[in-house]
Parts: structure tokens; sequence; C-alpha cells
């Protein structure tokens, strides 16, 4: 400012007209966050995803069921004893994406196989207990996941997420 | 637009395009080197501020759109959602409500410029008779805009005028059965109004575009009414017309944020507060302020037919102007008659304005008939008389002279001749809301009030126990989440407590795996569940009376505040009257009715209640709820505690919208302070 206002003429016009096309700018940039931050999620919506609480007992061995956390669909699946082993058993190296089936279910709980049912390949949602892991199947394109939801062949990049959830007691988690 | 510019860029790829789609060329000659008055005075900056309020529109609109439901069970409360849950919904919905009167605002300024300097005149017809039908389909967006909140106002205001349609002779029934695609204003009517409120402001750029062609073309007309002939007259649009607009328009903007921060209600209706009911008209159904003259017009002709025909003709009549007004002389300046006529015109447009906010009745009704009758006087009567008898005073040779004739700056004036029309013009409305409450409610001191006004988190606390306690036996809360208890610019909740409270109620889910409803604790996302399942168990209940939803209670209602006051609300932005209204009904019980009252069976006497017999018996008395930090636990106390309560449910981000607003102030007084020293820098050379 004081340089510039010790300096002739021109400059301080410039100096005006600088000043105001930078203002102008600063009001336009900080005008478009409204615009923009409205896409996303409202304040219902983020409350609408908060945990849930799911009930085991009604799962039988070998059964599982879907339940929409977040709007997504969370498959909760009850493994039988061969599954399990399936799952464990396996060799890492021989996995396109490499993990443990420890890393997958909750210590003490190897029998709960929690995972989110979107395909990572391109977002369809897996058939249970299909394809020949015994484990998901993806009829949009073909992916094939075993028994722990790890990914064994076709185009999708990852195992199937397992969601944040923790068990509140032996029959009982929450998700979220 | 003016014809083939010799513009040449010099970058290759940008003369690449150029060569093959001539677009720069077009804006060049468009917008930087056309050629504009050098005379034109800030009257003429309207058009660029109608271009802003029109992109803004279509932005904001376009937003509103992808958050709104257009269902007769759903709009209202969609757009609560919006206003409460939607990040910056309050804001955009503010911009967008205030906008449209806004938008109206400036087209008034802009059309009575036009007629006043006489820019109608050959060769300029065709853009006149554009500008009408810009006019015309904005008149249209706006009303099929106010339905679409699904308010009382919205749908009362939807059958008053498809219903004109109804005075069409024959086919009237028919007319309006398939406006309505029903046997009344519904659903499918609603439907279809959202489908051409986002269709028509498309329509509206179409034909400004033609409208800037038209003008590119002819030419601008000019305070002085006479062509611009030589180099002299004229200055190019960029820098000159571009920096005057940017000032005119940052000005506008300033006026416009006194609305969207801190009255965003002083042009609404409280009325469209209230979800639309088919069982119930408003006392008094008025249409938004910048329809008011035509309404007056149309109540004030006795006939059906002939009122609707009248009613479309004050507009219509608009588009012949340029052939009923044959004087020479363009601009008024030079006609001291016409000068004095035109302003005796704004003066009966005004007066039709006021008159059609007020009830039709007594004198109103003839004051309306007279004024009607001198609104098609001036076009019909007086304009054609006036170019036959009239000896213009000689006008300036050219633009030059004009500009050297006259130096200086007229720019405070046009800004106090500014505030006190934009006071003037929507401090109507607030008639408009005229409603006989009977006793005025006493003002009260409220720590919301004002532009720095905060929420007492105290009295929130313990309005949200006497709710609690007293009022939520009958009404609901339904648009308040108990979340919310625990959100920013609220009671000051924690999330911890805020879920604990949420836990004492119980709350109706499912269905479960068997397909039964059951019942479960509240959690932070519920609502605050309804005493009553539906209105008619809550009627059942209570005598037949409806306990209203206490969400928006306090913007739902308000009373009359009568002239001047209304004028004075504008600046001190008092927005009150629903808090006033609500406290002091809870107060203003009294034991015997005053004699010569018959007060009906099953009602109690209020002050200030409309009618004064109200079914709700007196909900508060003295040591009635127990406060826990000291507060006296009188009536007067717990009917202020409530109310600031109802007051953040019925506007949660009022914190914050006070807070930007100021934000915004700052920022925006700043910006028009560099555009007035810039604009003033760039004009220097040019005087
Ligand atoms: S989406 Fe599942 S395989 Fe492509």
């Amino acid at each position: 400012m004081t340089t510039a206002s010790s300096a002739d003429h021109p400059t301080r016009r410039d100096f005006l007209f600088v000043a105001t096309g930078a203002v102008a700018a600063v009001g336009a940039a900080a005008a478009v966050w409204p615009l923009v931050a409205q896409m996303n999620p409202d304040a219902a919506t983020i409350a609408a995803g908060a945990p849930i609480e799911v009930d085991l007992t009604p799962i039988a061995e070998g059964q599982d069921i879907k339940v929409f956390w977040r709007g997504k669909p969370i498959y909760i699946s009850h493994r039988t004893k061969k599954q399990i082993e399936e799952a464990q058993k396996v060799s890492l190296s021989s996995l396109p994406d490499p993990q443990p089936d420890s890393a997958r279910v909750k210590a003490g709980h190897d029998q709960w196989l929690v995972v989110i049912g979107i395909c990572t390949h391109l977002g369809c949602i897996p058939i249970a207990h299909e394809g020949s892991y015994d484990g998901f199947f993806c009829p949009c394109h073909g992916s094939v996941y075993d028994t722990s939801g790890r990914i064994r062949s076709g185009p999708a990049p990852s195992n199937l997420p397992v969601p944040p959830y923790t068990f509140v007691s032996d029959t009982k988690i929450q998700i979220g | 637009m003016s014809g083939p510019s010799d513009f040449q860029p010099t970058n290759p790829a940008l003369k690449w395009i150029e060569r093959r789609l001539p677009i720069m060329g077009l804006v060049h000659s468009s917008f930087v080197a056309y050629p504009t008055p050098r005379n034109l005075n800030y009257w003429w900056t309207f058009g660029a501020i109608l271009s802003m309020m029109l992109a803004l529109q279509i932005l904001t609109g376009v937003i509103l759109a992808m958050h709104y439901t257009p269902h007769a069970d759903m709009a209202f409360k969609s757009i609560e959602l919006i206003v409460r849950d939607v990040n910056y919904g309050w804001l955009l919905r503010n911009m967008h409500a205030c906008g449209a009167s806004m938008f109206f605002f400036a087209v008034y300024i802009h059309m009575f410029r036009g007629l006043y300097y006489g820019s109608y005149k050959e060769p300029r017809e065709i853009l006149w008779i554009l500008g009408v039908i810009i006019y015309l389909l904005m008149m249209a967006t706006g009303f099929m805009g106010y339905v679409l909140p699904w308010g009382q106002m919205s749908f009362w205001g939807a059958t008053v005028i498809t219903n004109l349609f109804s005075a069409v002779p024959y086919f009237g029934e028919s007319i309006v059965t398939l406006l309505w695609g029903g046997y009344a204003v519904g659903n499918p009517t609603l439907n279809r109004f959202f489908s051409l409120h986002y269709l028509l402001p498309f329509v509206i750029a179409g034909v400004v575009v033609l409208h800037i062609w038209a003008l590119h073309v002819a030419g601008q007309n000019n305070p002085a009414g006479v062509e611009a002939k030589t180099e002299k007259d004229t200055v190019p649009f960029t820098p000159y017309a571009t920096i005057k607009d940017a000032f005119g328009v940052s000005c506008f903007l300033l006026f416009f944020a006194w609305f969207i921060f801190y009255m965003p209600n002083y042009l609404g209706d409280a009325d469209n507060y209230i979800p639309a009911n088919p069982g119930v008209t408003p006392a008094h159904i008025v249409p938004e302020w910048y329809y008011l003259p035509f309404y007056a017009i149309l109540r004030s002709i006795p006939n059906k037919l002939a009122g609707v025909v009248a009613m479309f003709g004050a507009i219509i009549i608009l588009a012949f102007l340029p052939w009923l007004d044959n004087a020479r002389t363009r601009s008024s300046k030079y006609r001291p008659l016409a000068k004095q006529f035109f302003w005796i015109f704004v003066v009966v447009c005004l007066g039709l304005g006021y008159l059609g906010s007020q009830p039709p009745e007594g004198i109103y009704v003839i004051a309306g008939r007279i004024l009607t009758f001198l609104y098609f006087a001036y076009f019909l009567i007086l304009l054609p008389l006036l170019s036959r008898i009239e000896t213009p005073r000689p006008v300036p040779n050219s633009i030059a002279d004009d500009v050297l004739a006259k130096h200086g700056g007229k720019v405070a004036s046009v800004v106090v001749a500014l505030v006190v029309a934009g006071g003037l013009l929507v401090g109507g409305t607030q008639n408009a809301r005229a409603e006989d409450h009977g006793v005025a409610p006493p003002g009260n001191k409220w720590s919301f009030s004002g532009p720095m006004g905060k929420f007492d988190r105290g009295a929130l606390q313990r309005g949200l126990k006497v709710y609690k306690e007293v009022c939520a036996s009958c009404h609901g809360l339904s648009y308040v989440a108990f979340r919310n208890l625990a959100e920013a610019g609220g009671p000051g909740y924690s999330v911890a407590q805020a879920a604990a409270f949420a836990s004492d109620y119980k709350v109706k889910d499912g269905p479960d795996d068997k397909g039964e409803m059951f019942e479960r604790a509240g959690r932070p996302a519920d609502y605050f569940p309804s005493p009553f399942p539906n209105e008619n168990a809550a009627r059942a209940a209570n005598g037949g009376a409806f306990p209203p939803d206490l969400s928006l209670i306090t913007k739902a209602r308000s009373y009359k505040r009568g002239f001047p006051m209304f004028l004075v609300d504008f600046f001190t932005q008092y927005q009150e009257q629903g808090p006033d209204y609500v406290s002091a009904v809870l107060q203003g019980y009294e034991d015997k009715a005053p004699a010569g009252f018959a007060l009906p069976e099953g009602s109690y006497y209020n002050k200030y209640f409309p009618g004064h017999a109200i079914k709700m018996p007196k909900p508060l008395s003295d040591g009635q709820v127990t406060y826990d930090d000291g507060a006296p636990a009188t009536v007067a106390q717990y009917a202020k505690d409530v109310t600031t309560f109802l007051m953040w449910t019925a506007e949660p981000h009022m914190e914050a919208r006070k807070r930007l607003g100021l934000q915004v102030f700052v920022f925006l007084i700043l910006l028009t302070g560099l555009l007035y020293f810039t604009k003033k820098k760039v004009w220097a050379n040019a005087h």
C-alpha cells in the first residue's frame, strides 16, 4: 500500500484495478463454495447412517443374510467348518489381493464373515453361495470371490471390503 | 451482434477457431467494442442487474430442484428439509425466494425507466415488445414458483389464479380443468407447475437474447433521447459500461443481501408456513407484492369476465405503447407535461399496489376504481392527447452537448432514491399480510432479534422443558429431530445428551422380519413423535380443534403492523411478529370474557387470539414447570422461554444466517467501494 501510494500515477491506477479484480475474484470463489457444498449428503442422510445392531441368532450355519447400512448391502454369512477351512488353508501367494482369513474376521468369531456386498469391479452385487470357490459370484462380469470374500478370478481388482463392526455380545454385532 | 466484426485474434489456435466459428468476434463486437452512449445514468445499469438476477435465479433454482420433491404430500416437507438439513440450503432457498422479488423490483425500475425516457419509440418498438413478453413470462414463472412450497398461500393462490380462466365464455370450465389435471388444484397441478417453472426461465433467457439483439441493432437509448451521431457521443462498452454496470450490480447486491440475511420473510406471507389445506381458505388471499397492482384492477371491476379482461389488458396495453404515444421527443426530460404525468402515473401504480393488499371493502373499492380508471386513462387518453398538445423544450444537438451541459455525478441521489423506492415498494407487502388480530401483541426484547441476535441457550433449554412437559401433550414438533438439540446454534447440548434425551422417547419402527411394527427407544436421527397419529384423532381428542404442529408456529403466525410501521421495520429489521404473537397468546387468557362478548361453548377468552375465542385452555400457570437453573417459575418466563425455543425450531440456522450476513456485508461494502473508485478512474478521461 505504502509503496503503491508513493509511486506515480499509472501505478496507483494499476494497483486499484488489481485490487478490485482480486477482491471480486475472492468473492466469486467464496460464492462457489455453498453451491458445491450443497451436493454433499445432507444432515438427515448423515444422521440416518448411524451404526446399526444386528442379531445373529436367526442365522443358521451355512446361511447368510443381507442387511443395509448407509444404503449398502452387507452380507453376514454363518460359515460352515468346511468353508472356514477352505478360507484358511489357501496359500496367500496364489491370491490376487493377498490377505489372510484372520484379517477378515474377528478373532474368536471365525464362523462369521461380514463383508460389504459390492463387487470391487464396477459395483454390482455378487450372489452368495455361487461360483467355483463356494463364496460369491458376480454375474455382471464374472468375478469370483471365495468363502472369505477374497477375489479369486475375474476382473475385480480387490477383495470385498469388510465394514467397521464389533461384537456387542456373542450373538449381536454393531455395524458402523 | 451488430454486424461482422473486424476482431482478429493473434493466437494461431484461436485464429483457427475464429475462422470456423466467429464467437470471439461476436463477443468482442457485442460487449467490448460496442459503442454505448456516454451520457447514460445509473438507471441504465438495471439491464445488467436483470441479466445477473436471471442467471442467479436459474442457478439457485436448478440447485433447489436437486433437493425438492414435487408431490402434494411431500413438497412442503422437502422445502423444510432443504432449509434445515441441506448444506447451505437455507441460503440457497432465501436467495431464490427473495431473488424473485428482487427480479421484479429491478424489472419495474427498468420498465419505468423505459417509460420515462421514451425507450419504446421508433426504432425500438420490437425491443420494447420483447420486453413486455419477458415480463409476462416472468409473471407466469413467478406465480408457478410460488405454488411449489405448497403452503396455504401457494395452494389458494393457485386456486384463485387458475380460476381466472373460468371467466372465459363457453370454454372456461374446460380450460380450468385442463390446467388442474383434476377436479381441483392437487398433485397433478403441482407436478405440471414444477415442470413449467423449470422450463420457463430458459424461455425467458431465449427472449432475453432476442431483446439484447434488438438492442444492439437499434442502439441504446439515452437520457437525452437523441441518437448517437459521431464517435464523440459514445464510449466503448468495455471498460466504460462494464465497470459502471459492475458498480451498479454491486450496489444492488447489497440491497439483495439485506433481505437474504436479515429479512428473509419480510416479503413473504406467514400463511405460507402452514401446509396446504384444501378445506380451509386463509382469511385474506393476497398475491405476492409484485402482482398487487393488477390484483387491485381485477377486484375493482364488479363483473367477473370484465375484471379478468381488465387485468390482462393492463399488461397487454404496454405492448401498444409505441403507437399510443406519438410524441416526437423521446425523453420526458424535455417534455414538461409528460414528465409530471409520468410521476403521477408512478403514484397511481404504487397506489394500486397498496389497494391490492387491502381488503376489498368500503373506501378501498372506490379508490381502486378511480385508480384503475387513471391507469388506463394514462395510456388511452393522456399519452395520445399529450403528443398533440404538448410543446416540448428543445433537445440537445448531440449526446456530447448533453454531457457538456451538466457535469457531475448523481450517485448519492440515485442511491437514496433506490433505498426509498425499495422501502416503499416492498413495504406494501406488509399490509398484504394484514389480518384482524384485534389487540396488537406487546413487543418484547428477544435475544435473537436484530443483525447480531443470538439465541439465549438457557432460554432454549428451559423452553424445551416447557414444551416437553406442557405443550407436547397436544402439539407435535415433527420437523425437529433429536440430533438437532446438539447442533451448533441450538440449545447447546452435547451429542451424548441429545442421544440420552432421545432414548427417553418411544418411537414406532418397522416392519420387522415378521412384518409387524414395533416400538423402540428413540435415536438421535428420529424426529419428535407427534402426540396424535393423525389429524382426525387430534380433533376427536380436542373437542373438534386441531392443535397445530409447533415446528414452524413462530413463522406461521403474524399480525398487522400497519402504516408506517412496516416501513420502519424494513430498516430496523423487525422480524419478530411471530414470537411476539405466540408469547402474547400464551399470556393473553382472561378468566372472564368482557361483558357483551358471547363466548362459545368449549372456548376460552384470549385477548390476542383473532376473534378472542380460543379452543386451547390456558396452558401455563405459575409454578407448573420446575426450573433447575434458578429462573423464575412464572407464566411470563415460561412464555418467553418456550417462544424462544419455538423460534429456534422454526429456524435452527438463524445464527448461521446472521453470522454469514455480516461477513457478506463487509465484503460487499469493500467491493462496492473499490468498484466505485475504479469506475471513477476509468471514466475520468471520458468526461
Ligand atoms: S461388477 Fe462385478 S464383475 Fe464387474
